[in-house]
């Protein structure tokens, strides 16, 4: 229908229009109201930025078009990225940012989800206190769904990030562990294969024997026409990491217990820090970060010891989060998406602003999952 | 009168070995006019129209159901119709037309044999020369998916319709996914391919549009030339 707009039937006209302009003024107003600024970036985004950041995999959920002098543009996927763009543009200082406008996202063929929908906004970018920010924008998200039925849901990236940081192993096993963190398959392959005494092709064998007698060099030289840009030289310094690799012992029992055991902790936030604590003693300093954030969250309001945590949870979203994430999910309404959803992510600032980065967390709200969930609710 | 639309393959090869495979199962099929006219018809079936068109176009017509039937490749019918399993079914894999598409990379890259270690490779790439490994291919939707499927992370795919295997060369790419036979291109451009690198084993195969039964008349054809073909009507049409 003409009139239909995500999860709603009558949302482009008259009291439907109406109510969806009331609904993300009002979340806008309480994004201010929490000493946000106004931020509206643009909704046609360079792609090359995007695609470097997210990798050939958002050319499948983002529509891409060309311009003659602009080049290769996307619809606007999600807001973090241009809302993060700006704000390193502006110096990096410490600030709060709210906005709303549509996204646009490629579904597959039969898929029931929008290709546009609207998000309502809050960021925060801080780095003095971040237990008290993820707290702050949580609780503002809570705030103003208010008493509505939605199931609240929190998680951590980071651990599963210091997890593989504390193994004691080589820091290339340690840095394809990270790398992979956002691909679960992957992930658990890569950790099972590091695991096992490594098995080797006799080509394999072969290059690792010119590695060891020094003749690799020529070995690799000697193998075919060089051509491209990867050189011989990197040729030769990836058997020498494949060497290395071969001399490095599998992984303990115990380690790999350590990383599954921290990805499958699930409790209360309450508890989170003790079941750490338990599992992975060596992770103190995480465990003292998600102390410090369990009593932000009570300090601002939030019963803790009814609030899940999942350490895992948000690992299959997109590949910025690396900290603290959360979700409000609509219990009553399967069909519809989460409400809201958010996370910390920290290293984003620091791609795209070249290093020099700023502590960040944020969350979404879709105003109009949210109003088909309040239509439903007396 | 109904009319089915029949989709063939405008030239070459490929159209001679359609034609050859319907007339073993007796189903002669005439081009008429000169060599060049792109015209033809199926004796017997006065009420079948021959389309030719080039292999590439037949998935969209398909899909768009302006031809019931047609004879391309599988990988084209994947590649270009985004969930082709709700658009067309697949009547008969004809047996000739095979094509592989595959992952290759040059030779002389002795530390790659898998998808595994393309994807460190193209970690390392990325950190060295500051920008994702390039793969070419005309096969973008069937490539991402596979990589995606195969959790590879750090490349980016670049379009190259053809002469693809010259890409490496001339430093638009480092890796290429393309159909391949023989395998003798590939070779004679100093590329290999990788043992798990099989993303779509292909043959020329003979399709139906999914709407095709919804018509009376049209299926009252295509059960008739099914059955001289020897063929059953499938499932996903009598339904």
């Amino acid at each position: 229908m003409v009139t239909s707009r995500a999860y709603m039937t009558n949302g482009r006209l008259g009291e439907g229009l109406e109510q969806v302009r009331a609904e993300v003024a009002r979340l806008m107003s309480g994004f201010i109201a929490n000493g946000a600024q106004t931020v509206e970036p643009a909704a046609l985004l360079p792609a090359d930025i995007l695609i470097d950041l997210y990798g050939e995999d958002l050319r499948a959920r983002a529509y891409t078009t060309h311009d003659p002098v602009a080049g290769e543009l996307m619809l606007r996927p999600d807001f973090t990225v241009p809302v993060v763009q700006m704000h390193m543009a502006n110096g990096a200082l410490a600030a709060r940012y709210a906005y709303a406008g549509s996204v646009w996202r490629r579904q597959e063929q039969g898929s029931e989800r929008p290709n546009e929908y609207l998000q309502a906004g809050f960021e925060l970018f801080d780095g003095h206190d971040p237990a008290a920010d993820d707290a702050e924008v949580f609780a503002v998200m809570a705030t103003v769904l208010g008493d509505l039925p939605v199931a609240p849901i929190t998680g951590d990236l980071g651990l599963v990030i210091d997890a593989i940081e504390a193994l004691d192993t080589n820091a290339h096993r340690k840095a394809a562990l990270r790398r992979h963190v956002w691909r679960p398959a992957r992930f658990e392959r890569l950790l099972q294969r590091y695991a096992r005494p490594p098995t080797f092709s006799a080509e394999r064998a072969q290059l690792l024997g010119a590695v060891r007698d020094g003749s690799i060099l020529e070995f690799v030289e000697k193998s075919g026409a060089a051509q491209g840009i990867r050189t011989v030289e990197e040729i030769v310094a990836r058997a020498e990491v494949l060497a290395a690799e071969k001399a490095t012992p599998p992984l303990s029992k115990a380690a790999v217990a350590l990383v599954s055991g921290v990805l499958d902790l699930k409790c209360t936030m309450a508890e989170a820090a003790r079941g750490l604590r338990k599992i992975a003693p060596m992770l103190s300093a995480a465990a003292t970060q998600l102390e410090a954030r369990t009593e932000a969250l009570s300090n601002a309001g939030i019963d803790v010891s009814s609030l899940p945590f999942e350490a895992s949870y948000g690992r299959k979203t997109l590949e910025y989060y690396d900290g603290f994430v959360f979700g409000f999910r609509a219990v009553a309404r399967p069909d519809l998406p989460q409400i809201a959803q958010g996370g910390r992510y920290d290293a984003l600032t620091r791609v795209l602003g070249n290093g020099k980065g700023i502590p960040a967390v944020g969350g979404i709200i879709r105003p109009e999952a949210l109003l088909a969930l309040k239509g439903d609710t007396p | 009168m109904s009319i089915l639309k029949l989709g063939l393959p405008s030239k070459g090869r490929l159209q001679e070995q359609t034609i050859d495979w319907f007339a073993a199962r007796g189903v002669i099929i005439e081009r008429t006019g000169s060599g060049r006219e792109y015209a033809g018809r199926v004796l017997g079936f006065e009420d079948i129209e021959l389309v030719l068109l080039s292999a590439g176009e037949i998935p969209k017509e398909l899909a768009t159901g302006r031809i019931d039937l047609g004879v391309t490749g599988q990988d084209l019918v994947y590649e270009k119709i985004p969930g082709w399993k709700g658009k067309v079914v697949e009547l008969a894999a004809m047996g000739f037309g095979q094509a592989d598409l595959i992952l290759a990379v040059p030779v002389n890259w002795l530390d790659v044999e898998n998808i595994d270690d393309l994807d460190a490779v193209a970690a390392a790439f990325r950190a060295k020369h500051g920008f994702r490994l390039r793969i070419a291919t005309k096969y973008h939707n069937l490539v991402r998916e596979f990589l995606q499927g195969h959790g590879v992370a750090d490349y980016q795919l670049v379009d190259s319709q053809g002469a693809t295997e010259g890409v490496v060369k001339n430093l638009t790419a480092e890796a290429i996914a393309d159909i391949t036979s023989s395998g003798e291109t590939l070779r004679a451009n100093h590329l290999k391919t990788l043992h798990d690198g099989l993303i779509l084993r292909s043959q020329a195969t003979l399709y139906a549009g999914l709407d095709v039964c919804k018509h009376v008349g049209k299926k009252a054809i295509l059960v008739q030339m099914l059955d001289t073909l020897g063929l059953a009507i499938p499932s996903e049409l009598s339904r």
